[in-house]
């Protein structure tokens, strides 16, 4: 009958009104986060990086700046630089995540926050000390170490650096005296590995 | 006319005037007036206000959303924050816009249907005129809307807002026909033009005596306030806002208030015509009429969320071929009933509403094969008619 299909119509939105509303009110209701999440606030160990500047050559803009000092010491035997400088332009960081996956040694991770917004742009910049100074909530993504044991950057534990590599602790060459019960010997660069 | 006298706020403030300040008796005549339009007008718009965020709320549930919620309890200050962000906002004219117009025209807009208020009667006695053209009164204002909304598009200089006020003007002035026809059948039916005495006329509501009636005054109204499916006006795919394109501010917030604001007059009148005006039960008259127009509201909010927007082809189609012969059925039906049975008694109303009824549901297919096919796709003028 002519008109019919007018009330129809009527009788499909009143079926949607009756359900609950799909409505997140975000700042005090949130989604759930995908443990992978390529986020804002990058996690990075000082005691995992060589200084070895592979991320920054991967940037595809270029926005990280690395500089570094010999340090005098034998990097043959384990020695590494000193990181002076480490910092990323989040302003014009796009998280490709490439970085992430260029770095040989797990030092750096993304993170999982989206909220870093600021009045200034020259304020976007992360530091080398704000990096140090992160709680460190690593995301999983492409690192198949912290999937497989399940961690989840939202509520897991913050993870210490020899926690977060690829291989167990004892084998990486940094810094085995700030190791928990370990005695490796092999490092035995002198110097200060900062 | 009116028995200014009988009304509450009127004779408290005349009484004050005269009695406590012993003012002359023309002062106190006028501050008594002056209170009682003030009400009215302020109650109005207050109505039309609260209904902005109603229909927000409704048509956002009717989406599965929240709609605002977020300003006072369930957001209904959210009307005041729009406004006073529309007083801030700067006051555009653009250039060579003929300025007169361009400011005289959300007035022209807004004043008409305050002043077809004066005959709406909310409630048992209480109206500010009991005019005996009233339903003439009610559709010669709404006619000035029509105006208004060519001096908006016209004056604006903007190509845009003058297509949105050419199809508005066609657009008002069709519906007006079916509607004016619809207001003609139910006045013979009532045996008077007064709002009070059609009120006093309905033995059982017009919404069953005259269902057909109620079907063209609800498509035909929601035609000439401009609301979907007939929003050609300010179709934001084709012309931006139509006629209000160039306006900001508080000219675009009067706008925006004349329009929810005739909205709810709709509804009163729907109210008064056809739903029995302000009688029911248990509860007070004022009430029952307040709940009749937020039922009509509703409807409206509805409808809005429900239907597609319309070709203006289609639209008009619809006016002249389908309710303009559906409306003069209606008309002749009801003369000849009431040619039957003068000063019908309530048997006799429900025997008129049944013959009603059978000729609704068999007029409303019928009449629509012969005329209310959807019209053919304009031809394409000037263009190669191979080329699809």
């Amino acid at each position: 009958m002519y008109g019919m299909g007018i009330v129809k119509g009527l009788l499909v939105t009143l079926k949607n009104a009756r359900r609950k509303p799909f409505t997140t009110q975000y700042p005090e209701q949130r989604l759930e986060q995908a443990a992978r999440f390529r986020g804002q606030e990058f996690t990075w160990y000082v005691d995992r990086c060589t200084g070895c500047a592979s991320c920054a050559k991967y940037c595809p803009l270029g926005i990280i700046r690395i500089e570094t000092d010999p340090n005098g010491g034998n990097e043959q035997d384990g020695g590494t630089y000193r990181v002076d400088t480490f910092d990323i332009d989040q302003a014009r960081c796009m998280y490709c995540g490439l970085c992430v996956e260029a770095c040989p040694y797990d030092a750096l991770h993304m993170g999982s926050n989206f909220e870093a917004s600021q009045a200034r742009r020259a304020d976007l910049v992360i530091t080398k000390e704000d990096l140090i100074g992160r709680e460190k909530h690593p995301s999983t993504w492409f690192r198949p170490q912290l999937s497989r044991e399940g961690y989840d950057p939202f509520s897991g534990q913050s993870k210490d650096w020899h926690e977060a590599g690829r291989e167990s602790g004892e084998w990486h060459p940094q810094r085995p005296e700030t190791l928990p019960g370990a005695g490796d010997t092999r490092a035995t660069s002198d110097g200060d590995y900062r | 006319m009116a028995p200014l006298e009988d009304n509450r706020i009127f004779s408290g403030v005349y009484g004050f005037f005269q009695g406590t300040l012993s003012a002359p008796e023309w002062l106190a005549y006028f501050f008594g007036g002056f209170a009682v339009i003030m009400t009215v007008v302020n109650g109005f718009l207050l109505i039309g206000t609260i209904f902005t965020w109603m229909e927000r709320r409704v048509v956002g549930r009717f989406q599965s959303r929240l709609g605002p919620n977020r300003l006072g309890p369930f957001g209904i200050l959210q009307a005041i924050a729009d406004a006073i962000k529309l007083l801030f906002k700067e006051d555009i004219v653009p250039r060579r816009a003929d300025r007169l117009l361009f400011n005289a025209a959300p007035i022209v807009m807004l004043a008409p249907s305050l002043m077809a208020l004066a005959v709406v009667p909310f409630g048992a006695g209480s109206y500010v005129a009991d005019l005996n053209i009233g339903v003439l009164y009610v559709v010669a204002m709404s006619g000035v809307a029509s105006l208004a909304v060519l001096m908006a598009g016209y004056a604006s200089n903007n190509k845009l807002a003058l297509f949105g006020a050419m199809r508005a003007v066609a657009m008002l002035l069709s519906y007006e026909i079916p509607l004016v026809m619809t207001l003609l059948g139910i006045t013979v039916l009532a045996g008077s033009m007064s709002l009070v005495g059609i009120v006093g006329a309905q033995g059982i509501p017009f919404l069953l005596v005259a269902p057909l009636g109620a079907l063209i005054f609800l498509i035909a109204m929601s035609a000439e306030l401009n609301r979907p499916p007939f929003d050609v006006t300010e179709a934001e795919s084709e012309l931006v806002a139509g006629y209000i394109t160039e306006y900001s501010g508080m000219k675009f917030g009067i706008f925006y208030l004349a329009e929810f604001s005739n909205v709810v007059l709709a509804g009163a009148l729907f109210a008064v015509l056809f739903l029995d005006g302000w009688n029911g039960y248990f509860l007070p008259s004022h009430l029952w009429f307040l709940l009749k127009v937020f039922g009509f509201l509703f409807v409206a909010s509805w409808v809005r969320a429900t239907l597609p927007r319309m070709r203006i082809d289609q639209i008009l189609a619809l006016a002249w071929k389908y309710l303009f012969p559906l409306s003069l059925v209606n008309l002749l039906l009801l003369a000849a009933e009431t040619i039957a049975w003068p000063d019908p008694s309530t048997a006799e109303l429900w025997l008129m509403a049944a013959i009603n009824w059978v000729v609704a549901l068999a007029a409303v297919p019928l009449l629509a094969m012969v005329g209310a096919r959807t019209p053919a796709r304009p031809r394409r003028v000037g263009f190669p008619q191979e080329v699809r």
